[in-house]
């Protein structure tokens, strides 16, 4: 524990079906009511009994923005988790086990062991769960804190199930309390107080409330990790808030049925991990074709192809970058956080509906599934709302009955004459306003075959190739000015004179980069860091400034090949002198980075691949 | 944001004034061969159209890839034409959303049953309420001809060029077991039959399949006009209970020297899913609704996440 501020780190291991999300949830409630900022990381596997899940929940004064590097007090639900922790326990820790079941082996120096006896304190109580609640009271005595508060939580979590599993749960919390009073030497220092209360939530629940805020009225999707937390919010809050949910047969007709909604004038977005974004993909150009805005978001985990199912990585950005076939517009952009995610998606939403083009959020585990305290004020859940040209109404007189003579009309072709509405208008931004169906007198056909700027197929004209290139430089040029839309990134840290490296990121790295940078000045090296958010359009001219005036660049990405690196190059012409890599599953922690930045500046290697300690 | 449709109700009601058949035609004539057997489907869709006092604003039709899938273009309504078997996909996301349009997919056996497959089965069995005409040639008429899903077995083709091994698919006992809850055959020579078919389809409530032999003159020399015009027997002359399931599957599976047209399966007042679908309760069109969440709404939400 640093002595400037409040920062500790709680992990609670043992195995899937052992309950772990309770005790979790109620930690974090206790915390984010007394103001702490949290950052949790669950790491666990694709299957619901048995395995190794490993919670990682650290809890500051201040903002905490990744799991950090320590532990300060381990739970062990199981054997497992001791042997596969307790060796990682410094000086001044503790360990809270079963004594009745469990044996600790040998603690390092300094290590203080908590041996509870389960059934004694339970008197015996059958059900396995219980040894958790105990867990948690003999928590909040070796951190010092009332009673009171616990009770508080413990009786709102299990009230759904009855004042007589209240009672059971407060009593078994009380005898973990109370026995660790007597039998456990308690932390040395006091959990401050962070002022006004926090709100928690996970980046699911933000990109889900994000999409809710924006407008979304019709979201659909097919279950896959780490996306699924975004359909079960939106399931949860459809009728309150009038969204329509589907879960649809596959991720073909998640996309496809995410399109019809958006062209009759919903909002709409789909959620998916790799393997089902790979499905949606010619959808995705589709939606570019027809030009109807719709939002897909992409949640990482590694691969290739089913991969680690509950594990993180930065490994889809080449997929994302090459979703569908053609040249055409779309947005990318990759959250850094789970507020960020929240704040990104009504900002897509308005990029979208202003250039009637498809937009991609690249999310991953670690983001999604990570839990993150949050301002609740910070949560603005009514934000400008703008969905650019579209047209709603009937122009006086004017329907869709063709009137006079059928004739040769531009084509060279019979047909009947139109309304003389051009849904595809060649305007001089490329931007053609949209009818909604159901609108009279704008009755007009979309087409994912080229077409003119009435909609009729270039193709049912022997493929005219002055029309085809009219058409695709119309639609080119909605995105000729469109960096300007977006925020360019920016560099913190070190001042540019000074910095020996400049660290460069993109989206979920953005928090263990930032802590990364904070130690390393601490440490005397100096820094500075240049997170990148959009990935389509790029400010090439912004990071090109950066790499100018750098001494040296290091890329950090969570993905074997150096996916970003190979894109900046491939934009900019820009190549990195260094990366730090890691494509093991685990996220990184902050002491990966900096040992990552001082081996680079020792010349050791050109790519640092930090070392996984904890294996989860 | 107001999105002005006629409610389905009104499909009853004629409009001020009648239309003509030539007011459902598109910007540009078909391009289908001469002969083809998809130009009867679309004049009695048109003729439907009529007959039912619809207006072109008030359409949606929807449609995949192939020869038939360019329907949308050559019908005067709003439209979509969509990717390779996705229509129903796309469609029952449109029709939930603006459950105010009539709603059309119009499509290939290839798009419909191979490609699109996984669709059919799903929209079939959600009832979704919109009337689904496929063009069925027993062929891939787009790509030049190719064995489809409905072509016999020993078609040869293109693709089987010494007799196809595989067994067709029945999509008239498919859609049943499928849950959908209007199920009909039509052929294209006989338009009249057809359009009473399709007006009967777009009366119904919920997922309505008419498979149409459509003949593809120039790719399947199998399936030809004469082929069908001496089998085809209307199920309407036979006395058949289009509330009979198994009535309907026997008869859907003769296929020799008598080949059944007509209504085949109904399950009339079956919640659509639109029907079941309680935000669809109140409010509207999702499409027409006001965006965004009340504060009142935002604030219980992050009261949850404190
Ligand atoms: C994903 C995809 N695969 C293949 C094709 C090529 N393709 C276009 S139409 C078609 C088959 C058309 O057959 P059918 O749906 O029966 O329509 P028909 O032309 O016979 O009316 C195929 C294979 C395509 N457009 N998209
Ligand atoms: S190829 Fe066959 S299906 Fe296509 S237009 Fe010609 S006749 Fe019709
Ligand atoms: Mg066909």
């Amino acid at each position: 524990m640093s002595s400037e501020r409040f920062d500790f780190a709680i992990a609670i291991g043992g195995a899937a079906g052992q309950g772990i999300a309770t005790p979790g949830n109620v930690l974090a409630r206790i915390f984010i009511r007394r103001g702490l900022h949290l950052n949790a990381y669950n790491a666990y596997q694709s299957i619901i009994r048995g395995g190794h899940i490993f919670l990682t929940m650290r809890i500051s004064d201040r903002p905490v923005h990744n799991h950090g590097d320590k532990l300060d007090l381990l739970v062990c639900l199981n054997q497992d988790t001791m042997d596969r922790h307790l060796g990682l326990m410094g000086p001044g820790t503790r360990v809270i086990y079963n004594g009745d079941t469990i044996t600790p082996g040998s603690p390092g120096d300094g290590v203080h062991l908590c041996p509870l006896p389960i059934g004694e304190l339970t008197d015996n109580n059958r059900n396995k769960l219980v040894q958790n609640t105990v867990a948690l009271g003999t928590i909040l005595n070796l951190l010092g804190m009332d009673f009171q508060i616990l009770e508080e939580i413990i009786t709102m979590q299990f009230q759904r199930k009855g004042q007589e599993v209240v009672d059971e749960n407060v009593g078994v919390a009380r005898a973990g309390f109370d026995y660790a009073a007597e039998h456990f030497e308690h932390f040395n220092l006091a959990v401050p107080s962070g002022g006004k209360p926090l709100a928690v939530w996970t980046g699911n629940d933000a990109l889900a409330m994000g999409g809710a805020s924006a407008g979304v009225k019709f979201y659909c999707a097919y279950p896959m990790s780490p996306s699924t937390g975004v359909l079960h919010w939106m399931a949860q809050n459809a009728r309150e808030l009038g969204i329509m949910v589907r879960q649809v047969e596959d991720e073909i007709g998640v996309a496809n049925m995410a399109i019809g909604a958006a062209h009759v004038g919903c909002r709409s977005m789909c959620a998916t991990s790799g393997g089902g974004f790979a499905l949606m993909t010619e959808a995705v150009g589709s939606a570019a074709m027809l030009e109807i805005p719709v939002v897909f978001i992409d949640v990482q985990r590694a691969g290739p192809s089913t991969g680690v199912p509950t594990k993180t990585e930065q490994g889809d950005l080449w997929q994302i970058l090459g979703a569908s076939q053609g040249d055409f517009e779309r947005f990318i952009v990759a959250p850094t956080d789970a507020l960020d995610a929240f704040n990104t998606m009504p900002e897509l939403f308005n990029l979208v509906d202003h250039f009637q083009c498809p937009g991609i959020v690249i999310s991953d585990l670690l983001i999604s599934e990570g839990t993150f305290s949050v301002d609740p004020e910070a949560i603005d859940m009514q934000p400008e709302i703008d969905r650019g040209e579209l047209i709603t109404e009937s122009r006086n007189g004017v329907s869709d009955i063709p009137t006079g003579s059928q004739e040769a009309n531009g084509h060279g072709l019979i047909g009947a004459p139109s309304n003389g509405y051009l849904r595809y208008e060649n305007t001089d931004s490329g931007i053609s306003p949209r009818a909604l169906p159901g609108v009279e007198g704008y009755a007009h056909v979309v087409a994912t075959d080229e077409h003119d700027e009435d909609g009729v197929l270039v193709s049912d004209e022997f493929t005219n190739p002055h029309k085809r290139r009219k058409m695709v430089e119309k639609r080119a040029r909605k995105f000729k000015d469109v960096a300007r839309r977006i925020e360019p990134p920016t560099l913190s840290g070190a001042d540019a004179a000074d910095a020996e490296i400049t660290l460069i990121g993109w989206g979920s790295t953005h928090g263990v980069i930032r802590e990364a940078v904070e130690i390393l000045n601490r440490d005397g090296i100096a820094v500075n860091h240049l997170p990148v958010k959009w990935i389509v359009p790029l400010h090439a001219e912004a990071i090109a400034e950066v790499f100018a005036s750098a001494k040296r660049t290091v890329i950090v990405e969570n993905n074997h090949s150096g996916q970003f690196h190979r894109y900046l190059r491939g934009e900019t012409g820009l190549t990195a002198e260094g990366h730090i890599r890691k494509y093991d599953g685990e996220p990184f922690m902050p002491h990966h980075i900096v040992d990552g930045v001082k081996e680079l500046l020792a010349g050791q290697t050109d790519i640092f691949v930090p070392y996984q300690e904890v294996i989860v | 944001m107001s999105v002005e449709t006629v409610p389905r109700e009104a499909v009853e009601e004629k409009p001020a004034t009648p239309l003509k058949a030539k007011d459902f035609k598109g910007k540009v004539d078909p391009d289908w061969c001469p002969g083809c057997g998809d130009f009867g489907v679309l004049s009695s869709l048109q003729r439907a159209c009529v007959n039912l006092g619809l207006r072109p604003h008030e359409i949606l039709t929807i449609s995949g890839i192939g020869c038939s899938s360019n329907f949308p273009g050559f019908f005067n309504s709003y439209g979509m034409h969509t990717l390779h078997g996705r229509a129903l996909a796309v469609a029952t996301g449109a029709q939930m959303a603006n459950h105010e349009l009539t709603v059309f997919v119009t499509g290939g056996d290839g798009d419909g049953y191979g490609i699109g497959g996984n669709h059919f089965t799903h929209t079939a069995r959600r009832n979704v309420d919109l009337t689904y005409i496929v063009m069925d040639n027993q062929i891939y008429g787009l790509t030049t001809g190719q064995v489809s899903p409905t072509s016999s077995i020993e078609m040869k083709t293109k693709s089987t060029p010494f007799g196809s091994v595989e067994s067709p698919i029945n999509p008239i006992t498919a859609a049943i077991m499928n849950g959908a809850t209007f199920v009909a055959r039509a052929f294209s020579g006989d338009a009249r039959h057809l359009t009473g078919l399709i007006e009967q389809a777009v009366r119904h409530r919920g997922f309505a399949l008419i498979d149409v032999f459509s003949p593809c003159v120039t790719f399947n020399k199998d399936n030809d006009y004469p082929f069908f015009k001496q089998r085809v027997k209307k199920l309407e002359d036979e006395g058949h209970d289009p509330g009979d399931w198994k009535a309907a599957c026997e008869k859907a599976l003769i296929w020799g020297d008598e080949i059944y047209t007509g209504l085949f399966f109904q399950k009339p007042d079956t919640p659509t899913l639109g029907d079941r679908e309680p935000v669809l309760d109140e409010g509207g069109s999702m499409a027409g609704r006001e965006l965004g969440i009340t504060p009142g709404q935002s604030d219980r939400i992050i009261k949850r996440m404190m």
